[in-house]
């Protein structure tokens, strides 16, 4: 059996509340991203410190 | 479409603030000294844990939590937030917060985040909870852990105090949860939750609450005997030991169909538990304070 004579379906479009929702749900997900990045960053230095360079090459 | 607030409510931010504070107070007591920036990342893991657990939860649960009066408005049986998101979301932030855990203090401390969120989601969610009236008493671990946690993170060991800290969370459990199915019982025989008061009957589920509060009141004075707490926290203790083993008692000798000692006991057991830990908090912070200034 074939799809292929089947219309895809236009996505629905987005009212304007939703796409408010959508764009704060967008930048919170870029915060938390961002702040988690941050945080791995500095624990890493704060727990390597100064060693980070006494390792084998 | 859900929005941040939403997924926020995922995490169940009122159980994941007990976890901070319950976790906090491990951490401190604790004789360990962890670097502020790291115990303070470390805690944020704990919490996180704890809320992708509560995410877990509502995605396994969302059936039964459509039924109940208490939880009808989470986000997933509103219709704001799809099952599989939630289940993605608690999935991922459980591995995000235990390998954080595990970066900023140590592997015994993410081992047992891990083993808390396996626990409270596996044992108890979609084991426990409705298989047995014994669900909340040994599903109360999962809840019960945090302090140890925090001591973990704080020392890279758990020694017996921070199991004493976890017993006490433990034993408050049944009475605290048994409290309010006794004036929810409709909404758990709804959702076929196999509750005390709907399996055993009520009467039964007041004498076991007797029970419980009888040995958390022992239990609850203990940290003093063992030389982790003081004099104040011994009062503290003392008074509202007595206070728990009263209410209790009221809730007992009530009548069949008043459940205003059992409301009076629910609201005072959470009194009772964040006042015990913020004694020995207290108490740490005016020794800490202490071993600076002299």
């Amino acid at each position: 059996m074939s799809d292929d004579n089947v219309e895809p379906h236009a996505p629905r479009a987005l009212t304007p509340e939703e796409k408010k929702q959508r764009n704060r749900r967008n930048l919170a997900v870029a915060l938390a991203l961002g702040a988690f990045i941050l945080t791995v960053f500095l624990v890493t230095i704060m727990r390597i410190g100064g060693a980070v360079a006494d390792r084998p090459f | 479409m859900a929005g941040p607030g939403d997924y926020f409510a995922l995490l169940k931010p009122r159980v994941m603030s007990l976890v901070i504070f319950t976790a906090l107070v491990g951490m401190l007591v604790a004789p360990g000294k962890l670097d502020f920036f790291l115990g303070a990342v470390s805690l944020l893991a704990i919490a996180v844990g704890a809320g992708a657990s509560g995410a877990l939860n509502m995605w396994w649960d969302a059936d039964i939590d459509a039924v109940m009066s208490r939880t009808i408005k989470r986000p997933i049986p509103a219709g704001r937030v799809p099952r599989a998101e939630a289940a993605a979301f608690g999935g991922f932030l459980s591995v995000l917060s235990v390998a954080l855990l595990g970066l900023a203090s140590n592997y015994l401390a993410a081992g047992l985040l891990a083993f808390t969120i396996f626990f409270y989601v596996v044992i108890y969610s979609m084991w426990l909870k409705r298989a047995t009236p014994q669900n909340i008493v040994i599903g109360g671990a999962a809840g019960a852990l945090p302090p140890v946690v925090g001591w973990a993170a704080a020392t890279g060991t758990a020694p017996f105090e921070a199991w004493l800290l976890f017993t006490i969370i433990f034993l408050w459990t049944p009475p605290h949860f048994w409290a309010l199915a006794l004036y929810k019982r409709g909404d758990y025989e709804r959702a076929g939750i196999p509750m005390m008061p709907v399996i055993k009957g009520e009467a039964s589920t007041r004498r076991q609450i007797f029970a419980y509060a009888l040995i958390l009141g022992a239990v609850g004075v203990t940290p003093y005997f063992m030389g982790m707490a003081g004099l104040f926290y011994l009062a503290i203790s003392a008074i509202l030991g007595v206070g728990f083993i009263a209410l209790s008692w009221s809730v007992l000798t009530a009548k069949p169909d008043d459940y205003g000692p059992a409301k009076k006991l629910f609201g005072f057991s959470i009194l009772y538990l964040f006042a015990l830990f913020a004694a020995l908090l207290v108490e740490t912070i005016v020794k800490m304070g202490a071993g600076l200034y002299v």
